[in-house]
């Protein structure tokens, strides 16, 4: 099993934690166009490379960000969530291994 | 003909206590420190097993777990592994597949059909459909291994979690000197070595000693590193229980294991690895026989050589492949004990003597080009035939760790090349052969791994790899009659393998495949080798060119008691579920909750039962334990907001005092969850969520409020409050007699919230309408929930009260037309499709799920919810059971049940707009085929003006 390290608690188990999608900015549902924002609802890149991705460790509640690189399976960074709030580096398109 | 010495220095046995077994029904004797391998050896037991495929009989091979040929059925328990399991008093012990008795096996006659029996055998066999039954059968019988009792007791196998700074992988010398190189370096080693008796496998004793001391060092003998996990979790697997190890850092000092040379009946009984003769010997005391051949290819062979002599054990000659054999002492050492030596001869073909076991070998000399000159062959007698031709890596765990090899002409072998974060690999492994080399390479990876958990500083030194090579580059001698076996557990010959090549399975992956080389128990530990180099071969390409496979995890086969669970399935309870079964509640599964599905009373059928339940709260009074469903408080200055954005409806000018229902929808406007939401403060909301949607609801609120940054903070308390439903025309005066709150209708109107006491409890107490009556949902600390139960089940016995269940309740709120979100909604359906745009707030500036029901607004529903009756005579539709217009699929039953109220049958189905109006008449089409007539009517079926809400309807 994996470990991922959690920003409020530290190592733990990966079955602590649920997976809470890609991290994806949404178009101004105002001034988005239709087709624009079916893109966004329905559309997810599979391709392999560095994701931003929400995490919660369950126990605790405490949703993060992570940086994982998802051709190696491997955490890079971890952010609280108020850096999604913020705007986060945005990622080289493509999703290049970091 | 093996058979016991004389006490030896250092052996493995305690010859004073002697143990009593039996073997196919023949009774011997070992010692205490035997195994069953050793024990059967000792008392000259020839074969212990008879082959997979054609029934050949087999002995000891490797005696190192690394062949099948010692599985043993042990007192009922299958597939036991002879080689490493300790011999206890009194255990019966007999062979696996065999067809009456293992010397009498009737299947033996295979082995003359050998032909009949070409490589991808089942490929070919179980072509034809017609005949598949047939072989099927027949193969399920002649293969396979040993019995399973169906009987056999269930055992519980604990689960251990191992923590460690630094975990090595082998107790030989590299293995050993990593251990002790870590734990100086301040590390918390953990040691793991498969052998019972953990020996050292030629380390110095000062080291030995040294590990043992050491306090700093964990010892897992007899224990496997069975399988390699993500970030370093490692499963060790020991005969009693799995030890779930995580380290920071791993050693590999796996080393390497000992190749046969393949040869003409090579599988006979008493052709043994020298490795496993030699540990037979040195820890057993048993000699492999009167008469021994070795077969030598590297250095070892000289080394085993002279260790047999100087126990006494007669060695006719040594076959030596190569042209001349090392310049090395131990060389010098058996030409002055005068043991002659063959050079650049071959092993043509072993011979079988009357006992099923071998009696002599014959031997041809081999050209410098590997050439055999089968015209010149000598005969050697013997009675035991020992291979030192060649190592394979015993790489598999660390390609599991993600590691990478490359093949080393030099050394014939395998070698570590890319070292992923964490890992190392020392000794032999590593083709690092001196014992002082081995040593000083284990040093260093301990260091280095220790280094690597933050342990001291990284070791630098560099280990040259042996000079030496260790391995025969083709230890594989062909023959115009075959039987020179790769994979003795699987039964592969030499031409097997190049058939396979020549049908187009010619990589290294689909040779195994297809042929099923290193598919066997022991995985290839015996055969990958030289079927990569008879694959290389064939295709006249280099082994560097073909690449290992990966094993998966288990490296050994590990016992499934040691893997399996625990049958563990928590399920949640109410505070009242000792009440629930005390009035005879028959249980229904509801998320992670029991919940009553209705109440058996003893002369009623459970659809009686669920009709009086209903028929209770309609006439008198019900009470339903709703405390499965998630509640939730939001509290701060933004509570509204946030519940403004995260629900489709409007909260914020919710008054104090007030519920409002909630409909939850996702991103793109798909109904996910609903629930009521009451405004117990101007910064304080208390609501509910469906029974299985709470953990997901609540977490998901969660990431929404961080992410959105809103002054405020959720809580969920659905553990900590109970919740009941109490209802019907009888409720109010029922209650009223309990609280302090005022249930009058100018003093708590429909949908309102108070809080105050109940039966001396402090409730907060909501108006609802779900069931259709008069009815309050009473909230509470679930530690008071009893009390409130008890109270209100005493104070409603007279007028009427029944308790009612999930059954019960569905039945109610369909004849109100409400639905169920996930029974009657899908993952598609939007709130136009259901008919709950009342509950959306359009014209908020922002909600989830807005944008998308613009577009869904302006497109027009697929599909709509309609209330649908069939005449009461008419058969029940199941629920999912299709409408059908004009022989087309347009709409499902989402709910249906019999109406005793209504006395006609009621549902709700999800209808194409086409047929989505009141009065269309629509067919139904059940699970035989035949078609209900039905039509669509308005909800709610029951009381459509609400007139049951009102206090005074009935008193």
């Amino acid at each position: 099993m994996k470990v991922m390290v959690c920003p409020l608690n530290g190592p733990r188990p990966v079955s602590e934690f649920a997976y809470g999608g890609e991290i994806r900015t949404s178009p101004n549902p105002d001034t988005c166009s239709d087709a624009e924002w079916s893109a966004y609802v329905f559309n997810r890149s599979g391709s392999p490379g560095a994701k931003y991705e929400w995490w919660c460790h369950i126990a605790s509640g405490f949703w993060f960000a992570v940086l994982r690189d998802t051709t190696r399976d491997v955490v890079v960074a971890t952010y609280p969530a108020e850096a999604v709030r913020c705007g986060l580096t945005p990622l080289p398109a493509g999703g290049a291994s970091a | 003909m093996m058979h016991r010495l004389d006490v030896q220095p250092g052996e493995c046995l305690d010859r004073r206590q002697v143990l009593n077994f039996s073997f196919e029904g023949r009774n011997y004797q070992g010692y205490a420190g035997d195994t069953l391998s050793s024990a059967l050896a000792a008392a000259g037991v020839a074969y212990l097993a008879r082959s997979f495929k054609y029934h050949r009989p087999r002995g000891i091979l490797s005696f190192a777990n690394h062949d099948s040929n010692t599985l043993l059925q042990v007192d009922g328990v299958p597939n036991v592994r002879g080689d490493v399991t300790l011999l206890r008093e009194g255990m019966r012990v007999s062979a696996i597949n065999t067809f009456g008795g293992l010397a009498h096996d009737k299947a033996r006659v295979l082995d003359r059909f050998a032909r009949l029996l070409p490589v991808g055998f089942y490929y070919k066999a179980f072509h034809s459909k017609r005949l598949f039954a047939v072989w099927e059968r027949m193969f399920r019988a002649l293969t396979g291994l040993g019995e399973v009792n169906l009987g056999a007791a269930r055992e519980a196998t604990p689960k251990r979690y191992g923590f460690c700074d630094v975990l090595v992988i082998g107790a030989g010398p590299s293995g050993l000197s990593a251990a002790l190189a870590a734990a100086e370096n301040g590390a918390q080693v953990a040691l793991v070595d498969e052998s019972l008796t953990p020996a050292g496998n030629g380390a110095p004793a000062a080291l030995l000693d040294a590990v043992h001391a050491s306090n700093a060092i964990t010892h897992f003998p007899a224990t496997v590193a069975a399988g390699y996990y993500a970030d370093h979790w490692v499963a060790l697997a020991s005969a009693t229980h799995m030890t779930k190890m995580r380290a920071k850092a791993v050693v590999f000092a796996t080393g390497v294991i000992a190749q046969p040379a393949v040869f003409r009946n090579n599988d006979l009984p008493g052709v043994m690895l020298a490795a496993g003769a030699a540990r037979l010997l040195a820890h057993y005391g048993v000699a492999p026989g009167r008469r021994v051949v070795f077969i030598a290819a590297n250095l070892e062979a000289y080394l085993h050589c002279l260790e047999f002599h100087a126990r006494g054990v007669p060695i006719a000659a040594i076959v030596e492949l190569r042209a001349a054999p090392d310049d090395h002492a131990a060389v010098t050492a058996c030409a002055a004990a005068g043991i002659s030596v063959l050079p650049a001869h071959a092993p043509y073909e072993a011979i079988c003597g009357p006992d099923g076991a071998v009696a002599a070998l014959l031997v041809a000399p081999l050209n410098v080009a590997g050439q055999i000159d089968a015209g010149a062959t000598r005969r050697l007698e013997c009675d035991a035939i020992l291979m030192s031709v060649g190592w394979a890596a015993a790489a598999q765990l660390f390609l599991q760790a993600g590691g990478s090899t490359r093949f080393l002409d030099a050394l014939q072998q395998f070698v570590p090349q890319e070292l992923p974060s964490g890992i190392f690999a020392a000794g032999r492994l590593n083709g690092v052969y001196d014992i002082d080399a081995r040593l000083a390479d284990g040093r260093r990876a301990g260091s280095q791994a220790a280094a690597h958990a933050g342990f001291g500083a990284p070791s630098s030194a560099v280990i040259a790899r042996s000079k030496r090579c260790p391995s025969h580059p083709f230890p594989i001698i062909d023959h115009p009659r075959g039987k020179n076996f790769v994979d003795f557990d699987e039964d592969l010959q030499v031409k097997d393998l190049e058939n396979a090549a020549q049908e187009g399975f010619d990589s290294s992956e689909l040779l195994k495949r297809y042929s099923t080389v290193g598919m066997g128990p022991s995985q290839g530990k015996h055969s990958n080798m030289n079927a990569l180099r008879i694959l290389a071969r064939y295709r006249g390409i280099g082994v560097e060119a073909l690449g290992l496979t990966t094993s998966r995890p288990m490296y050994h086969p590990v016992p499934m008691k040691l893997l399996a669970g625990r049958s563990f399935y928590p399920e949640r309870r109410t505070p009242v579920d000792a009440q629930h079964a005390a009035w005879g509640a028959v249980w229904m599964a509801a998320g992670n909750w029991r919940r009553p599905e209705y109440y058996a009373v003893s002369g009623e059928s459970r659809a009686e039962s669920i009709d009086a339940e209903v028929h209770a709260v309609r006439g008198a009074v019900g009470i339903i334990d709703v405390g499965t469903l998630g509640k939730i408080e939001v509290h701060g200055p933004d509570a509204a907001e946030l519940l403004d954005r995260v629900y489709a409806g409007r909260y914020s000018d919710l008054k104090v005092g007030m519920t409002r229902y909630g409909l939850m929808l996702d991103e793109s406007g798909v109904i996910i969850d609903d629930g009521v939401i009451a405004r117990l403060g101007e910064q304080l909301f208390y609501f509910t969520t469906t029974t299985g949607g709470s953990a997901t609801v609540f977490r998901e609120l969660l990431r929404l409020n961080a992410l959105w940054g809103l002054d405020c903070a959720l809580m969920n308390v659905t553990g900590h409050r109970a919740a009941f439903n109490f209802a019907g025309p009888f409720s109010r005066e029922i209650l009223q007699g309990l609280t302090d709150i005022d249930l009058r209708d100018e003093a708590f109107p429909y949908l309102a919230v108070r809080s105050g006491k109940v039966a001396g409890t402090a409730v907060r107490l909501m108006r609802v309408g779900f069931v259709g009556e008069l009815g309050y949902e009473i909230h509470m600390a679930a530690g008071n929930a009893v009390e409130v139960w008890q109270a209100l089940c005493a104070s409603g016995k007279p007028k009427g009260l029944r308790p009612f269940g999930v059954e019960a309740q569905r039945v109610l709120r369909l004849e109100k037309g409400h639905f169920i979100v996930g029974q009657d909604t899908d993952g598609l359906t939007d709130p136009y499709e259901a008919n709950a745009m009342w509950a959306v707030a359009m014209k908020k500036p922002f909600f989830v799920g807005q944008r998308s029901l613009r577009i869904l607004q302006a497109r027009g529903p697929r599909q709509k919810l309609m209330g649908i009756e069939l005449a009461a005579a008419t058969p029940l539709p199941k629920e999912c059971h299709l409408v059908i217009e004009q022989d087309a699929i347009a709409g499902r039953v989402t709910s249906v049940t019999h109406s005793r109220t209504l006395n006609r049958s009621i549902g709700l189905a999800m209808l194409s707009p086409a047929l989505a109006e009141i009065g269309r008449d629509i067919r139904i089409r059940v699970d035989d085929g035949a078609m209900l007539a039905a039509r669509v009517v308005a909800a709610p079926f029951y009381d459509p003006k609400n007139l049951r809400q009102r206090v005074d309807f009935r008193s």
